[in-house]
C-alpha cells in the first residue's frame, strides 16, 4: 500500500521512496524507508495530504503520496 | 577599522533564522539584493566582546544544499565560492529545538564544506513543555562544534551565542560524514580527476545537475567529468541523505532524550480546526472579511487627520513665507503632492501588520494546504497563495514571493496574474473615489464603503484567477507537478519581528513611491504654471470680460482665472489633446493628466488630482472636498459621480500602471515578452470595461 491509502489518523512504516519524482526536498524532509509517516488531515477530495513524517510536518499532492511504499503500522 | 568577520546565518524556513537576525543586529539591518537576481539580501552589524565587529548575513531558508530554487541556490553559490567578499569565516546554523533531526541535516551539509560551523538551537523555551531534554556537551562532543542554546523569545543565550562566535577559531573544521562512502568507486575516479579540490565540494557541484542546474561552473573545469545520469544522481543523492539522517539518528539517541507524554495537543487541536473541510474555509473567509473591514474602518481616523495637516501645512506656509513662485511651488506642489502619498500610511502599515502577522504565526501554510486543490484547476499552485495575498500588499515583493513554487508554469502564470490583486497603490485611488461616490450607511453593521473596497479586492483576486484559468489553456508549457510544503507549528507571533516588517515595508513604499511623486509633482506644478499663448498669458483680463456682466465676487472671477488658466497651460494643452479617447469613460481632461502621470505607480493618480486642484485654489480645503466641487463640463453634473466613478475604479482594478511591477516581471521571467504582454492585455482590459461600464450606468 502507499501513503495515498492511508485513512485520516492513521499511520505506516515507510518501505520504499525511491521513484524518481519523489522531489528529494521530500526525502531530506524525513520521507526515508524505515520512517513512520501519519496522515493528519486532507483537504477536500483528498488532496493534497497533510502527514506527519518522522516528525516533520508537510503536505504533499495525492500524485506523490502515491508513490511511496509503506507498510501499515501495528496497532 | 577594527578587524570584522564575517558571518553566515543558514537555517531551514521557520527556524526562526530571522529572529536571531534581529536580535544580533538590532535596527542596524540592510536590504538590497544579491547581484543579478531579485533575492534579498539582508546584512547587518553586531558588536562582539573584545571590539570584534561580525559582518552578519542572512542567507535564505534552505533545508539543503541541494537547492530547488532560486533563493537556495544563493546560498550554495556563496558557500562554494571562497573568493566571495562575503565567504564566511563562520556559518552559524540555526536549527529549531522541535525539528532538530531534520535541521541537523543542513547542519552536517555546511560542516563537510569545512567552514568553522556553529549550532545554534533555537525556541529553547518550548523544550520543557514538549518534555524534550538535551545534553549540550554530548552533542557539542559528537557533532564537533560549539552548541548555543537560545530563545528569541525570551532573549536568552544570545550573548554566548555572540561569545561562541567571537572564538570561531577554536571551533573544529572537521566534516560529520565521509561522502566518498556512499559510492567507493566513483568518488576514486573522482579525486584522481580533481586532485586538489575537496570531494565533497566537487560532488556538490556535480550533483546540482540533478535539482536546480544553474550551477556556475567559473572554478571548476566538471563538464568533462560527468560519467552519471540524473536518474543515478538522484539515486546517489538519496544514498547521501540516508547515510546523513544515520549520522545525525547515532548523535540524537545519546544527546536527547524526548518524552512523548509531554506533548500538547496544541497544534493538534488548531489543526483540526484550521484545516478543516468547512470550517477552515469559514475561518478564512472571516480573517479576510476583517483585514478588509480594518483596513477601511480602523485607519480612517489617521487618515482624516494626515488630509487636514497638509491642508493646513499648505495654508501656513502661504502666510509666513514671502510670495513667490518658489512659495508656490512648495506651498501648491511639493506639499500636497506629498500629503496624497502620506496619507495611505496608516493603511499600508495595517496591510503589512496583517500579513506579516499571518506568515509568522505559521497560519499562512494552512491556507496554502487549503486552497491548493482549487488553484490548482485554474493552473496555480496553493503557494500561489501567498504571493496572490501579498499581493494585496504589493506586487513587488509577491512576484518575487512566487520563487518557492516549484513548477515553472504554475510560477509563470501567478507571475502574471499577480498585478490584478489589489495593491497597496490601488487604495489611494480606491479610497478617495469610493468616498465621492458610494453612498454612507450600513449593511449588516459593514458600511457600504467597507464591502464597495471589499468587492474590489474579490474582483481583483478573481480576475487573477480567471486569467490563470485562461492563460493554463493557452500557455503549452509542460508542467510537473510536485509540491512540497512544511506546515510549522503555530506560534505567537514576535512582537519585534512584527515591527521591524511593518517599519521596513511601509518606508520602503513612502520613500519608493514618494520619489517618483516628488518628481512628478514638482513637473506637474511647472507644467501647470507655464503656458504659452495669449489665452494663458492675458487670462485675467479674458476671463473678466467674459464675466462683467455677471456680477460676481472679487473671489468668484480669481478663481474663474485660475481654472482658466490651468486650462491653458501646459498641461491642460496636454490633457485636452487626450481627452478625446478618455472622454467615453466619463472622465475629463484633468483626469486624464492623472491616469497618464500614474502610468509610474498608480498611487500618483491622488497626488496628481491634488496638485493639479491646488494650483491657485484655496489650500485650506481637503483634497476630497475639491474633487468633491468639479463640475463635468460637458454634462454638467458632478465630475466624480457614480458612473464615472465606478469606471474609474475599474479601470484602476485591471490596468497595468506600475513600472516597478514591470521591471521586476522582466527580472523573474528573464524576459521582456511576459511584462509587455501584461502591460498590452491590461491596460486594453481596463479600457474596455470603463468604456462598458460607463456607457451602461451613464
Amino acid at each position: 500500500m502507499t501513503v495515498a491509502d492511508l485513512k485520516k489518523g492513521e499511520s505506516g512504516i515507510i518501505t520504499d521512496s525511491s521513484s524518481d519524482e519523489i522531489p528529494l526536498k521530500l526525502l531530506e524532509m524525513g520521507c526515508l524507508p524505515g520512517n513512520e509517516v501519519e496522515l493528519i488531515q486532507t483537504a477536500p477530495f483528498n488532496d493534497p495530504l497533510y502527514l506527519n513524517i518522522n516528525g516533520s510536518h508537510v503536505a504533499i499532492r495525492h500524485r506523490i503520496a502515491a508513490l511511496i511504499q509503506i507498510e501499515k503500522a501495528d496497532e | 577599522m577594527s578587524k570584522q568577520i564575517n558571518v553566515a546565518l543558514i537555517g531551514n524556513p521557520n527556524t526562526g533564522k530571522t529572529s536571531v537576525f534581529n536580535a544580533l543586529t538590532g535596527l542596524k539591518q540592510k536590504v538590497s539584493n544579491y547581484p543579478g537576481t531579485t533575492v534579498d539580501k539582508k546584512e547587518g552589524v553586531c558588536k562582539l566582546p573584545r571590539g570584534l565587529k561580525a559582518h552578519i548575513i542572512d542567507l535564505p531558508g534552505t533545508y539543503s544544499l541541494n537547492a530547488s530554487s532560486l533563493d537556495e541556490n544563493v546560498v550554495v553559490e556563496l558557500l562554494l565560492n571562497k573568493t566571495d567578499k562575503n565567504y564566511p569565516d563562520v556559518a552559524v546554523i540555526v536549527t529549531d529545538v522541535e525539528n532538530l533531526k531534520r535541521n541537523l541535516l543542513l547542519f552536517t551539509q555546511i560542516k563537510d564544506l569545512r567552514i568553522p560551523t556553529v549550532l545554534v538551537i533555537n525556541m529553547a523555551d518550548l523544550m520543557k513543555r514538549r518534555g524534550i531534554s538535551l545534553n549540550i556537551p554530548l552533542l557539542e562532543e559528537k557533532l564537533n562544534t560549539r552548541i548555543a542554546l537560545i530563545s528569541t523569545r525570551q532573549n536568552l543565550g544570545i550573548d554566548s551565542l555572540k561569545e561562541i562566535i567571537n572564538n570561531y577559531k577554536s571551533i573544529s573544521t572537521d566534516p560529520c560524514l565521509d561522502t566518498s562512502r556512499i559510492d567507493p568507486e566513483y568518488f576514486d575516479n573522482l579525486k584522481q580527476a580533481f586532485p586538489n579540490q575537496d570531494l565533497y565540494k566537487l560532488w556538490l557541484v556535480i550533483s546540482q545537475d540533478a535539482n536546480f542546474g544553474r550551477m556556475s561552473r567559473k572554478t571548476l573545469d566538471i563538464e568533462k567529468f560527468k560519467t552519471k545520469s540524473i536518474s543515478e544522481l538522484k539515486r546517489l543523492q538519496q544514498k547521501e541523505t540516508i547515510k546523513r539522517y544515520q549520522f545525525i539518528n547515532s548523535v540524537l539517541k545519546v544527546g536527547q532524550t524526548i518524552d512523548t507524554t509531554k506533548a500538547t495537543g496544541l497544534r493538534a487541536r488548531l489543526d483540526r480546526i484550521l484545516t478543516h473541510k468547512v470550517w477552515g474555509y469559514v475561518i478564512f473567509f472571516v480573517i479576510l472579511l476583517t483585514i478588509f473591514q480594518a483596513i477601511y474602518d480602523w485607519a480612517t481616523v489617521p487618515m482624516d487627520f494626515i488630509d487636514g495637516a497638509f491642508a493646513s501645512l499648505s495654508h501656513w506656509l502661504k502666510t509666513v513665507l514671502p510670495a513667490g513662485i518658489a512659495t508656490n511651488l512648495l506651498a501648491e506642489g511639493i506639499v500636497p503632492g506629498l500629503g496624497g502619498i502620506l496619507i495611505f500610511i496608516p493603511q499600508i502599515a495595517f496591510l503589512f501588520l496583517f500579513i506579516s502577522v499571518l506568515e509568522e504565526s505559521g497560519y499562512m501554510s494552512r491556507v496554502v494546504f487549503l486552497m491548493d486543490r482549487v488553484m490548482r484547476r485554474f493552473g496555480l499552485s496553493g503557494k500561489s497563495v501567498v504571493p496572490l495575498i501579498s499581493g494585496t500588499a504589493c506586487a513587488i515583493p509577491a512576484v518575487m514571493a512566487t520563487r518557492n513554487i516549484e513548477n515553472w508554469k504554475e510560477r509563470l502564470i501567478t507571475i502574471l496574474v499577480v498585478p490584478f490583486t489589489t495593491c497597496s497603490a490601488r487604495l489611494p485611488v480606491y479610497l478617495i473615489i469610493i468616498a465621492l461616490v458610494i453612498p454612507e450607511g450600513r449593511f449588516l453593521g459593514l458600511s457600504y464603503q467597507a464591502l464597495s473596497l471589499m468587492f474590489l479586492y474579490i474582483l481583483g483576486f478573481g480576475s487573477a484567477v480567471f486569467s490563470a484559468f485562461l492563460l493554463d489553456k493557452v500557455l503549452k508549457i509542460q508542467r510537473k507537478s510536485y509540491f512540497v510544503i512544511e506546515m510549522p507549528n503555530y506560534k505567537i507571533p514576535l512582537f519585534r519581528n512584527v515591527l521591524i516588517t511593518v517599519v521596513e515595508k511601509t518606508k520602503a513604499f513612502v520613500f519608493g513611491a514618494g520619489k517618483i511623486i516628488l518628481a512628478i509633482s514638482i513637473i506637474l506644478f511647472v507644467l501647470a504654471s507655464t503656458g504659452i499663448g495669449r489665452q494663458f498669458n492675458n487670462a485675467d483680463y479674458i476671463v473678466r470680460m467674459e464675466v462683467a456682466g455677471e456680477n460676481l465676487s472679487e473671489e468668484e472671477i480669481e478663481t474663474r482665472i485660475a481654472s482658466h488658466k490651468l486650462e491653458h497651460s501646459l498641461i491642460g494643452v496636454a490633457g485636452k489633446a487626450i481627452e478625446p479617447v478618455i472622454q467615453p469613460l466619463g472622465y475629463d481632461w484633468k483626469i486624464g493628466i492623472a491616469i497618464i502621470c500614474s502610468f509610474a505607480a498608480r498611487e500618483v493618480f491622488v497626488g496628481t488630482l491634488a496638485t493639479i486642484y491646488s494650483v491657485g485654489q484655496d489650500d485650506e480645503d481637503t483634497i476630497k472636498n475639491r474633487m468633491k466641487k468639479e463640475i463635468n463640463p460637458v454634462s454638467g453634473v458632478p465630475l466624480f459621480n457614480f458612473a464615472s466613478g465606478i469606471s474609474l475604479l475599474l479601470f484602476y482594478a485591471f490596468a497595468m500602471q506600475c513600472m516597478s511591477t514591470l521591471a521586476i516581471v522582466k527580472k523573474e521571467t528573464n524576459s521582456w515578452l511576459w511584462p509587455m504582454a501584461q502591460l498590452v492585455f491590461m491596460t486594453a482590459l481596463a479600457y474596455l470595461v470603463a468604456l462598458i461600464v460607463y456607457q451602461f450606468l451613464k
